[in-house]
């Protein structure tokens, strides 16, 4: 990411001209990495082919994705499912050496890929493996990449114009790899909306070999502990999400927002500052530098709304904010607002929803 | 041992403002402070240090200013600092500061070899996490990102295990030395200087390096040039101009005030309310 205060007048005069370079010419089609780890594909994977088959389309081009993964890793799953979501052709590598992420074997079968295959475009999801992965990728290939971005479009020039936060999410800007191929970008999950399915759609299957042998490769996986039930968080995917921040007062206090969120059947996070006080863990910040939400619903509160929280919490169908500052930024863009004490407001929607879900399954 | 630990001055975005009608930054008076993700990384470096021996380096690439953030970590701790500045460096995107950053961490191997470099997970203001894999790749270093803890170290054998968050659960990974490792926020808290310490990183002597100095020989690889991404256009995001509706709460109770929250949610939402018994059975 070029950082935005210096360039942009000398950018224009430098290199913002396009000269693709003549061997860049033959670069073709919007690929899709599609993430598959431990037989499971994050679902950011056809978030990206939703918005892939957009760029594909307005290129009129192919969209590929490309799985890879161990024999009996889920790859023939994963690739009927790209078709379903939108890819015409699946770059699919099989081997033994892709069961566990790993680097180096992940970054030599992409690099590989491009290489042999060439593609104009290629995207991945900025999950913890795919901003591992898409750093190493970009700078072996020695071209341009825009992490994080929040909307992709196609200029008329061809070129993919990527827009990202900047400056801390207080402004956007729109980056171009002119001179480079593939044009990489990233996009975390929950940016872009999940595209609709196509059962029985179908499509080209390319095999690939993975050039690479198990000595080649230094760092060996000793163990996966996966997170006990109660850890896991899937903030990002939850269907209503319940909040707290620093207007808690306490971390005692948290206590309240995991109680509605357990009436509500809701995941639970918190503003940054939480996490950095250590109420919480890091995997359960919403907001820029956390998680992306979209939830039916979103209850935020003692959350001030700071541009940084707000950008990851704009996707949410409603959002009900709690705050004692009828002048708190949250308000601007919440749909519902209460200006009360979260500590008094809490325990009672915790009880007002329990009684109606209540004198629901009566009824029913 | 020897580290090398890679920190960026950052302005402090949480007090960047946007002028309402310019629609540019307003920088001025904005404090700068070292990444807060590189701080997380600093401690962990200065542990390893006081527990198998050795020496830390800082380095970072930035206006000559950005000297004053390798003096705050020098007040911590740090043994050495080196700083990259050159207006060859200028406007340099991930691709081009990796290339000075390796460039450099090269030299400074070079002259005392290093183990382990560090690189904060993301910055505040670049915010890619893809210095620190770019570093790792142009280097040769195994990489290990997103570690929430070191288990062992081996200096003998050379290796390290850590624990690196993964999808749904952590990956216990061991990978040879030379190695380059960016680390989870939570891991741990940097220390306050020691008095001492703080005195000698006041009279303290930064390495300043230009291009030429850190070694670098292809020009064409730094700064603007050396960067395949062009920003085109900075601009301030749409404000909405939708506001809550407010519940009313004068004279009320709490519970009224909460039956008449969920009243108001489930009129705009209808269909919420049926979904909201699925989700508590699935839970
Ligand atoms: C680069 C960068 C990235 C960042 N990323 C994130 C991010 O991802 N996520 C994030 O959340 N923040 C992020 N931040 C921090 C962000 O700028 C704000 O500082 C943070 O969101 C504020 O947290 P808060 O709303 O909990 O606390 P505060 O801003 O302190 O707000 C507390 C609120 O609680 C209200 N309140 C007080 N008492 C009560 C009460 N009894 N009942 C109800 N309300 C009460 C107050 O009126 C106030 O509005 C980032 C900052 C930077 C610089
Ligand atoms: N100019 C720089 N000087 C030193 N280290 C840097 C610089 N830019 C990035 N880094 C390192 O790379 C990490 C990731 O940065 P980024 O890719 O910008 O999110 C940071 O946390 C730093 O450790």
């Amino acid at each position: 990411m070029t950082d935005a205060k210096k360039p942009a007048p000398q950018a224009s005069r430098a290199s913002a001209k396009k000269e693709l370079p003549e061997h860049f010419k033959s670069y073709k089609h919007v690929w899709v990495f599609v993430e598959l780890e431990r037989g499971q594909v994050h679902p950011v994977s056809w978030e990206l082919l939703g918005e892939g088959r957009k760029l594909a389309d307005k290129l009129e081009v192919d969209l590929c994705a490309v799985v890879m993964g161990a024999p009996d890793g889920g790859v023939a799953l994963a690739t009927r499912d790209s078709f379903e979501y939108g890819a015409d052709v699946v770059y699919s590598v099989t081997d033994p050496l892709l069961s566990d992420y790993r680097n180096e074997s992940f970054t030599k079968a992409m690099t590989d890929l491009v290489n042999s295959h060439q593609p104009e475009v290629l995207l991945l999801g900025a999950t913890n493996l795919g901003r591992d992965l898409a750093g190493s990728v970009a700078t072996t290939l020695r071209t341009g990449l825009t992490a994080d971005s929040t909307e992709l479009a196609i200029d008329d020039d061809r070129s993919l114009a990527a827009t990202r936060p900047t400056f801390g999410g207080t402004l956007l800007c729109t980056i171009y790899t002119l001179n480079f191929r593939p044009q990489m970008a990233t996009v975390r999950p929950r940016v872009m909306a999940m595209p609709e399915r196509v059962p029985g759609r179908t499509g080209k299957v390319v095999p690939f070999k993975l050039a690479l042998e198990e000595t080649d490769i230094i760092t060996k996986v000793l163990e996966f502990i996966p997170d006990a039930a109660s850890e896991d968080a899937h903030l990002a995917y939850a269907d209503i999400v319940v909040a707290g921040g620093l207007g808690l007062g306490s971390p005692a206090n948290f206590r309240l927002v995991k109680e509605l969120a357990e009436v509500l059947g809701a995941e639970y996070g918190g503003s940054r500052p939480l996490v950095q006080k250590g109420w919480i863990t890091s995997d359960r910040q919403i907001g820029q530098t956390g998680k992306t939400i979209r939830p039916k619903l979103y209850i935020a509160a003692g959350i001030s709304g700071a541009i940084q929280h707000r950008v990851g919490v704009e996707g949410a169908d409603r959002i009900l904010a709690i705050n004692t500052d009828p002048n708190a930024p949250i308000l601007e863009f919440a749909h519902h607002g209460i200006v009360g004490d979260a500590t008094k407001i809490l325990p009672a929607l915790t009880k007002a929803f329990a009684e109606r879900l209540a004198a629901r399954r009566m009824a029913s | 041992m020897h580290i090398v630990v890679c920190i960026k001055q950052v302005p402090d975005s949480a007090q960047i403002r946007v002028h309402p009608v310019t629609n540019t930054i307003m920088r001025q008076g904005v404090p700068t402070i070292i990444n807060p993700y590189d701080l997380v990384v600093l401690e962990e470096a200065l542990r390893l240090r006081d527990q198998f021996g050795g020496k830390v380096t800082v380095l970072t690439m930035g206006p000559p200013m950005a000297d004053e953030s390798l003096r705050k970590a020098l007040a911590c701790g740090a043994d050495a600092a080196v700083l990259l500045t050159d207006r060859f460096f200028a406007g340099s995107d991930t691709l081009a500061t990796s290339f000075a950053l390796s460039t450099a961490i090269k030299k400074i191997d070079a002259e005392e070899p290093v183990d382990i470099v560090f690189a904060g997970k993301q910055t505040i203001d670049g915010d890619t996490a893809q210095v620190g894999p770019g570093i790792a790749k142009r280097m040769g270093l195994n990489q290990l990102t997103y570690v929430s803890a070191i288990r062992s170290l081996d200096l003998g054998s050379r290796s390290i295990v850590v624990e690196r968050r993964a999808e749904g659960g952590t990956q216990v990974l061991t990978t040879g030395l030379p190695c380059l490792i960016t680390m989870l926020e939570g891991s741990n808290v940097l220390r306050r200087g020691s008095l001492p310490d703080m005195f000698r990183a006041a009279r303290a002597e930064v390495t300043t390096w230009n291009a030429e100095q850190a070694g670098v020989e292809d020009i064409t690889q730094c700064g603007l040039r050396g960067s395949p991404t062009v920003v085109k256009k900075v601009f301030a995001p749409k404000p909405r101009n939708e506001k809550a509706v407010l519940v009313e709460t004068e004279g009320k109770s709490d519970a009224e005030i909460a039956r008449a929250a969920i009243d108001a949610l489930f009129t705009a939402n209808p269909k919420l309310e049926a979904e909201i018994p699925e989700l508590v059975l699935a839970s």
